[in-house]
């Protein structure tokens, strides 16, 4: 599903910050992995990178077997449309839009009428038990309701990939619990997730884990029994 | 700039896309402060320019009121005393305009359409019962009419049969109704009462409705008792003297032009220098008329400057706060870009944000400042009927044709800028 091979990514400047020296990673289609790195390490310009949010300035990035690299904006956009369904840290909704019109959003760019994608947009809030919140504005939502809002407008384009960005770091622990217990279950449907985070709570929740440091992939541990690693218990956690 | 005439060009096609309409409606109805603020600087310029312009109309209209009757291409011509010696004669000599005069214009000058004599005397009184009012006195020839037009109030015009039989009859200003019989109010028709003027009686038979203000020939119109020519030239023993001579002139001729063959003719009969500047006096409402248009225009430039001054001012705040709101909304224009909008989904966002927001704000000022107008005209309409307030149909429509064009240049820098906003920058927001 991806596979990256010799990413560089340099950021210009007064002082040129090398940030990526090299990545090669594989995830294959179903896989639910964490990309984990102290901040500073490059797991959030990875993240970009995967998310055609940024550009790379060496080697190559496969993306469902399309290669990612000098996308015009508009080819760009119209991938993370289709291909890709995000998850932030902040949630990232529309203020003065509400659950549904928020999840129905992606679609609105698709050209999908109104009528058939809010009704979309309710079969998704309902999947994610919001049904009743549905006409309800961020500000009257709580954190996880609102990330579950967001869950649901990553994944009403039916993409190929989530990318979720630290899905839990403005959640408390029990909160945070319920959003990785959605990315599971979403795994378990046969959706490849890939979440980053620095947190090794989150990190272990998920199959395989990717440990970036300085900008080159340090290790790549297999996870084979989540369930070991009870969320909150001997881990790093808030 | 491609990109904005497709993206516009998008929105043309897309104008029958309700849902394009609903995002727009959205995110502007949700933001209420913003968009009113935002609109209140075009409601007010459009107001404004629309009511400066209007009232410019309707002072114009006022006021040409007042000149209404009189003939535009009009002049007059009387004695001056001569200022250089001629053929004998020394300088500082009175000369007398005559009946003979009148004569010789209209066989000479064919440019001249109407030439007709006036008499005429100041500081009169005429009496009525125990009143008295201050006059003056015309004596006219019936065509005099068409160089100043009396509006006719009450009662009928001087006529020919006046003139030839020396009727004693005349037609007076209001205020001469109003001063000698105040007791019938001005709005009841005074004629067939008599009124006497240095001991001799005339039977009022019109009544002219003239303004004060405007041009007077004569002294103030609303105070002058015209008389028939032939009547004022037997009871105050005139002969064939003459005390003005009043012309037109045809179609296509200037009244200036014409004046100086008139009075290179009266020079040459009367034995006066040609070079002399002062024997002749010349009046001419070309001259008066052209400077009342200059004023109009001077003032409908102004109106012009000033309203579209402040409808500029009012397009460059809601650019300036699009592009605040820009700035505000980069979190949100990141998400967008992060969920699937293109560059151009973001420009004809901001764009159409921009263009109805400043039609809508556009529209209610054109609106607003139409009733206004019609109020001023319905409530000025006994005092000035003529006044029209109004702005015609056509300058809406030229206004509301200058606003989409303001929305667009205004949404333009915001537009660009938020184009510019990368998905990535979203994320940065925390």
């Amino acid at each position: 599903m991806i596979h990256l091979k010799g990413i560089h990514k340099t950021y210009g400047g007064a002082s040129p910050l090398h940030v990526l020296k090299g990545v090669d990673l594989d995830i294959q289609q179903g896989e639910f992995v964490a990309i984990m790195g102290a901040s500073g390490s490059g797991k959030s310009t990875l993240l970009n990178i995967l998310g055609i949010l940024d550009t790379y300035d060496e080697g190559e990035y496969l993306l469902g077997g399309t290669l990612i690299r000098n996308l015009s904006e508009t080819r760009a956009a119209d991938y993370r449309n289709r291909m890709i369904g995000f998850i932030f840290q902040s949630f990232n909704l529309i203020s003065f839009k509400n659950a549904v019109e928020n999840v129905a959003l992606p679609l609105f760019y698709q050209g999908v009428s109104r009528r058939r994608r809010n009704q979309l947009a309710m079969e998704y809030l309902d999947r994610l038990g919001l049904r009743d919140w549905a006409h309800h504005y961020p500000s009257e939502l709580s954190g996880g309701q609102k990330q579950r809002v967001a869950i649901a407008r990553a994944l009403i384009t039916q993409p190929r990939i989530i990318l979720a960005d630290e899905p839990t770091g403005a959640l408390d622990s029990h909160t945070s619990l319920e959003v990785m217990q959605i990315l599971k279950d979403l795994h378990r449907q046969g959706m490849t997730i890939v979440v980053v985070t620095h947190e090794s709570g989150v990190a272990y929740q998920t199959e395989k884990i990717v440990h970036i440091k300085d900008g080159i992939i340090e290790r790549i541990e297999e996870n084979l029994d989540p369930a070991k690693n009870p969320f909150g218990m001997n881990t790093q956690m808030k | 700039m491609t990109s904005v005439f497709q993206s516009f060009m998008r929105l043309l096609r897309s104008s029958f896309d309700s849902d394009q309409w609903m995002e727009i409606f959205d995110s502007l109805s949700k933001n209420r402060t913003r968009t009113f603020l935002t609109a209140f600087g075009i409601f007010w310029g459009i107001f404004m320019l629309i009511l400066l312009m209007g009232g410019g109309r309707g002072l114009e209209s006022m006021l040409g009121a007042n000149f209404a009757g009189f003939a535009s291409n009009s002049g007059f011509v009387f004695e001056g005393t001569t200022s250089r010696p001629y053929k004998g004669f020394s300088r500082d000599r009175h000369w007398n305009l005559e009946l003979t005069d009148v004569e010789r214009v209209r066989h000479n000058i064919p440019e001249v359409e109407v030439v007709t004599p006036i008499l005429q005397t100041w500081g009169g009184s005429a009496v009525a019962e125990n009143h008295t009012c201050r006059v003056s006195v015309n004596g006219e020839m019936p065509e005099y009419a068409l160089v100043d037009d009396p509006k006719i109030k009450f009662g009928r015009r001087l006529n020919d049969v006046d003139n030839q039989q020396r009727r004693k009859v005349c037609v007076v200003g209001t205020r001469v109704v109003e001063e000698l019989f105040p007791q019938i109010g001005k709005d009841t028709d005074p004629c067939g009462r008599y009124i006497q003027l240095d001991g001799v009686y005339y039977r009022i038979v019109g009544v002219s409705g003239k303004g004060a203000s405007g041009i007077n020939i004569g002294g103030n119109a609303q105070t002058t008792v015209h008389l028939p020519y032939r009547t004022m030239q037997q009871t105050y023993n005139r002969g064939k003297r003459v005390d003005m001579i009043a012309l037109t002139a045809r179609p296509g001729y200037k009244m200036s032009e014409v004046q100086l063959r008139v009075e290179s003719l009266l020079k040459r009969v009367h034995l006066i220098h040609p070079d002399d500047t002062q024997a002749v006096v010349k009046v001419n409402t070309e001259a008066m008329f052209g400077m009342i248009d200059s004023l109009f225009s001077g003032v409908s430039i102004l109106v012009w400057m000033i309203g579209l001054g402040t409808l500029l001012a009012g397009a460059i705040g809601v650019s300036n706060i699009m592009i605040v709101t820009v700035k505000e909304r980069t979190t949100e224009i990141g998400i967008r870009r992060a969920i699937g909008a293109t560059p151009r989904d973001i420009l004809t966002m901001v764009m159409s944000e921009s263009v109805v927001l400043t039609l809508v704000a556009g529209m209610s000022g054109i609106t607003m400042a139409v009733i206004i107008l019609q109020g001023m005209e319905i409530f000025l309409h006994g005092q000035a009927p003529d006044a029209h307030f109004q702005i015609s149909f056509g300058l809406a429509v030229g206004a509301a044709a200058l606003l989409a064009l303001l929305g667009i240049i205004a949404g333009l820098a915001p537009a660009l800028r938020a184009m510019k906003i990368r998905p990535v920058d979203a994320m940065r927001e925390e």
